[in-house]
């Protein structure tokens, strides 16, 4: 492999510079504010509009709501009132996997639900054509749960999902609920999860007040399974002794949700994504919670004894100490086995909300450097921290996104620490409610850039040559075409799982794997690099 | 059983599509225009239309897929996108510089009925455009059609706002390939080359999605059509459409403006749809068929005589696009073998008429439906099975729940590779779809029959 050190010849500020030269000066001065050198107490500007006609990451509303929340919830029959498009986009593409069980064996999302408006719906509404849908997958499927997604025409003509779900609900005696998640709502897939979420909270959350059998009960708040891993987690919760009752919502059920407010702690994994739930659930039920990592063995660790710590038991600490020292050694193992590969290697991250953050966390782990990062759908909490989180100002775009009035639902609360526990355990170091955000854990002077396009990211593989870039499956093959690897952290490339300390292991052979392949030298022929014919062959 | 809650019972079902066999116009849109030069597709839209094109045709292609969209908010929803557009069109220009911006409508544009061509008037009076650079456009609602209908209506966008007649012919011939592969649009250039046929094909994706690995990379790809040659496709002596669904609007709007008479020929996959397509070329060229072309055409009978026993009798259920359908039907039939099941999302009775014409002396019974799903294929399988199911990815699911071979052909096809590079057009491409079909028998004869009857030599 070649050495490329050419990233010495620049400083952060002249590739912002280099990265703005293009644009049209009121595109150059919005991106100026979205693109930010890492300093301490460094503000960035995020949540903000895409720029027309600019190659974006991003997708829609739709997107977050259908797609992401409750694409990985098997046994709800989501139905897309739309054209046929956004079903079919959404059928299968987010690799969330699921594994069903015994008692229940239902599992829909192998199917896609749709309405397919055509033009006489669009004309003269399309309530009647949503109803009828209902019935038909009502009488078919006979599900427990049916879950309505608006698509862009819905809004805009005016259909009332809302009334249609209720009116069926009650006649039909199945839980149906919509979501007003048309795709022009709000500026990113954020707004999706947030409509997504608010719904599941207000129609499924305390539906079922059964009390679960075991110990230690947890929700996970923000972790969808892709590649399996969910099903690492679950593995290591209980080999700890840990009751994961919910999953928000990867591999998770109608039930897992319904009875999600008997848990005694949230964890909070894609703070993005779902931080405002974990207040919610703390509001009316009185479920503390905390932020958690999965995404790197030292990071599980630190999360795990944060559990065993909040729940104070000596037999869950001391446990989760056999568990870790247990698992560690064959972490160890790979870890040596690839840091003579990866040390000194240098990544990208261009993902989500949350994962461009915790991945950074691997890549520490194998002696890589991350040069730049940055958000596709985040806000500022999520890169300085939730301290600016009364600051950050209501826009026309986060306005018409519904937020819940949650009051204490006086016959199911339960404070679950008291105020001087809670003081007691914030003084141990589990810090409750807390999330200090991507940028103070990167290097100082390494760059943050929000909302990053294709353009910009061409750039930056240029000028900087990282080892590694991470981003999605659209920007996947424009990378690898200047010849870097491009590992997707959305669909993780179909491998898997990298969550907890397997997904660990996992995620280093992988970085190695792509790191040393051999294909790169493969891009210029022979006679490419020797393009000046100096000998001919002699023939005997 | 992965699509464990789909009974043998079939339910009509008026309001409710499972498991659709099309997706919407935009995405049809897109891919056309990525067929031109330095073209950049533009989503008329919400960004998410556009995030969804763009990665279902990536995952299809693994290649990089450029778009651009109007990201509109609620505001714009409300309002009309025009401001959208226009700042779209200027960044567009400066960011990526295009040769040409192909803008496309979404169902939420349409629904509240932004006009294109006063918009894209105003992006040329207000200077957005740079000297020489175009913006050419087409309606696709989502919400009429299916993605089939979209690619035909940018084609037909490329003549009506590019194509124009001097009125000296220059003695060409247009090809409008159809919703075909790169490598099936390399194949058509190749056949016509062999025959001696001078032809313009428009558009032309090969070397825009199965582009090689160099270290390098522009937006814009090497291939496409470019566009000087579209605009002199008003001159052109005639106009070969392939596929009646993808390309027949194109071809007659071409004819009705430019006076460019046109022919509608089906898709040339397999032997006689092929064999129809050659002959015309060489009639409308005054050419003849040159010796290597016939020699290919006789490999592929010789294959198909070779092998016939494996073929013979075996039913098959089809999904996928008109008029891909309709050239595997007839192949199929010229196989003997028998396609009982045949599926297409896109709506359309004529559709269902020409499958049962192609069918109707083949002594077995056809079940078609146009505007129909996965679901109710499956049924039809779960009520009467099949050798084999060909059609895109999503027929995996059904093929493993029953155990029955799948060939992949269609859109899209997100798990394997080889649509890029290796054509099923033309006789060539005919062997390879009989090699995948023989792969997928046999691999099955050698995994299922019993050691005492196995054996070496097929």
């Amino acid at each position: 492999m070649p050495t490329k050190k050419k990233s010495a010849m620049w400083d952060a500020a002249a590739i912002k510079e280099e990265l703005l030269k293009k644009y049209p000066p009121k595109v150059a001065r919005k991106r100026a504010k979205q693109i930010v050198v890492n300093e301490d107490n460094q503000e960035i500007m995020a949540n903000v509009r895409t720029i027309p006609g600019i190659i974006t990451m991003r997708g829609c509303t739709y997107a977050g709501c259908k797609g992401v929340i409750l694409g990985p919830t098997r046994d709800i029959v989501n139905i897309t009132h739309g054209p046929i498009g956004c079903g079919f986009y959404s059928w299968l593409t987010r690799r969330n996997q699921t594994e069903t069980t015994e008692e229940n064996p239902d599992n829909y999302m192998p199917y896609c639900f749709s309405t397919d408006m055509q033009d006489k719906d669009i004309i003269f509404g399309g309530e009647k054509k949503l109803e009828a849908a209902i019935r038909e997958a009502h009488a078919i499927f006979n599900p427990k749960a049916i879950a309505i997604f608006a698509t862009c025409p819905v809004g805009l003509i005016g259909d009332d999902i809302h009334a249609v779900a209720a009116r069926l609900k009650a006649e039909l005696g199945c839980n149906i609920f919509a979501f007003s998640c048309e795709g022009y709502k709000g500026v990113s897939q954020s707004a999706g999860h947030h409509i997504a979420n608010n719904q599941i909270f207000k129609h499924v959350v305390g539906e079922n007040d059964e009390v679960k059998p075991g110990e230690y009960k947890i929700n996970m708040l923000g972790e969808y399974n892709i590649g399996g891993d969910a099903f690492e987690l679950d593995r290591i919760f209980k080999k700890c002794g840990i009751t994961c009752l919910a999953t928000f919502s990867g591999n998770s059920t109608y039930d897992q949700f319904a009875s999600s407010h008997t848990a005694d702690l949230n964890c909070v994994m894609c703070h993005r994504s779902i931080n405002y739930v974990a207040d919610m659930l703390e509001t009316k039920f009185g479920i503390p919670w905390i932020k958690v990592n999965f995404i790197g063995a030292e990071a599980t660790a630190k999360s795990l004894r944060r559990i065993a710590a909040y729940f104070g038991d000596k037999k869950l600490i001391d446990r989760v100490e056999e568990v870790i020292a247990e698992e560690m050694p064959a972490v160890k193992a790979a870890q040596e086995e690839v840091l003579p590969k990866t040390t000194g290697k240098t990544a990208m991250l261009f993902v989500g909300g949350s994962r461009a953050h915790h991945y950074q966390e691997l890549f520490a782990e194998m002696g890589m450097r991350t040069l730049a990062a940055g958000y596709e759908f985040a806000h500022r909490d999520d890169y300085e921290g939730r301290q600016v989180i009364p600051d950050l100002k209501v826009d026309a775009d986060s306005r018409n996104i519904e937020e819940l009035e949650i009051e204490k639902d006086e016959a199911r609360y339960k404070a679950r620490i008291t105020d001087v526990e809670r003081a007691k355990l914030e003084a141990a170091g589990v810090p409750f409610k807390d999330y200090k955000g991507m940028m103070p854990e990167m290097d100082k002077q390494s760059l943050v850039i929000d909302d990053l396009n294709q353009y910009e990211a061409d750039k930056l593989v240029e000028i900087l040559k990282p080892d590694v870039f991470c981003a999605g499956i659209k920007e996947k093959y424009s990378i690898q075409k200047l010849g870097v690897p491009m590992k997707q952290l959305h669909s993780y490339d179909y491998g898997g799982p990298y969550a907890g300390f397997k997904g660990a292991i996992n995620f280093y052979h992988e970085i190695e794997r792509l790191v040393t392949s051999k294909v790169w030298g493969y891009m210029k022929a022979p006679w490419q690099k020797n393009p000046e014919l100096s000998a001919t062959y002699v023939w005997e | 059983m992965l699509l464990r809650h789909t009974p043998k019972e079939i339910k009509e079902r008026s309001a409710l599509v499972i498991n659709p066999a099309k997706t919407c116009q935009p995405i049809g849109a897109m891919y056309a225009a990525l067929g031109i030069h330095g073209c950049m597709p533009h989503s008329h839209g919400s960004q998410g239309c556009c995030a969804y094109h763009r990665s279902t045709l990536t995952r299809h292609y693994k290649e990089p897929v450029p778009g651009t969209t109007s990201s509109f908010t609620e505001g714009a929803s409300v309002f009309g996108g025009q401001a959208n557009l226009l700042q779209a069109i200027d960044n567009i220009f400066t960011v990526y510089e295009p040769e040409v911006v192909a803008v496309h409508t979404t169902c939420l544009s349409e629904t509240i009925g932004d006009d294109l061509p006063q918009i894209r008037d105003k992006a040329f009076k207000e200077g957005k455009v740079p000297a020489g650079k175009e913006i050419i456009y087409a309606s696709t609602p989502s919400y009429v059609g299916s993605h089939i209908t979209g690619f035909s209506n940018m084609v037909k966008g490329m003549v009506s706002c590019l194509c124009e007649a001097t009125g000296k012919k220059n003695g060409k011939v247009n090809v409008l390939p159809g919703w075909v592969e790169p490598s099936d649009m390399t194949e058509i250039k190749r056949i016509a080359a062999m025959i001696g046929v001078d032809i313009t094909m428009f558009p032309d994706t090969s070397g825009v999605l199965n582009g090689p690995l160099t270290g390098k990379h522009r937006t814009f790809a090497e291939g496409g059509t470019k566009i000087a040659d579209i605009r002199k496709a008003g001159d052109a002596i005639g106009t070969l459409a392939l596929g009646e669904w993808a390309s027949a609007d194109g071809a007659r709007t071409l004819d009705s403006q430019c006076k460019v008479p046109c022919r509608i020929l089906d898709l040339p996959i397999g032997l006689s749809a092929t064999d129809r397509f050659v002959d015309a070329l060489r009639i409308v060229g005054g050419t003849s068929v040159p010796a290597e072309l016939e020699l290919e055409r006789g490999q592929l009978v010789d294959v198909i005589s070779d092998m016939h026993q494996y073929f013979y009798g075996k039913k098959v259920a089809l999904v996928g696009d008109p008029d891909q359908l309709i050239s595997l039907t007839e192949f199929l039939v010229n196989l003997d073998m028998q396609p009982v099941y045949v599926v297409t999302g896109t709506p359309g009775k004529r559709f269902e008429r020409r499958i049962k014409e192609l069918t109707a002396d083949a002594g077995f019974e056809v079940k078609v439906k146009a505007a129909g799903d996965m679901f109710l294929l499956h049924q039809w399988i779960k009520n009467g099975p099949v050798d084999l199911i060909i059609g895109n990815t999503y027929c995996k699911y059904i093929a493993r729940d029953e155990d029955i071979p799948l060939v992949r052909h269609g859109f899209p096809i997100l798990d394997r590779v080889g649509h890029q590079y290796f054509p099923t057009t033309g006789y060539t491409g005919a062997i390879r779809l009989l090699e995948k079909m023989l792969d997928a028998f046999l691999d099955r004869k050698d995994r299922d029959t019993p050691e005492k009857h196995f054996e070496l030599v097929y």
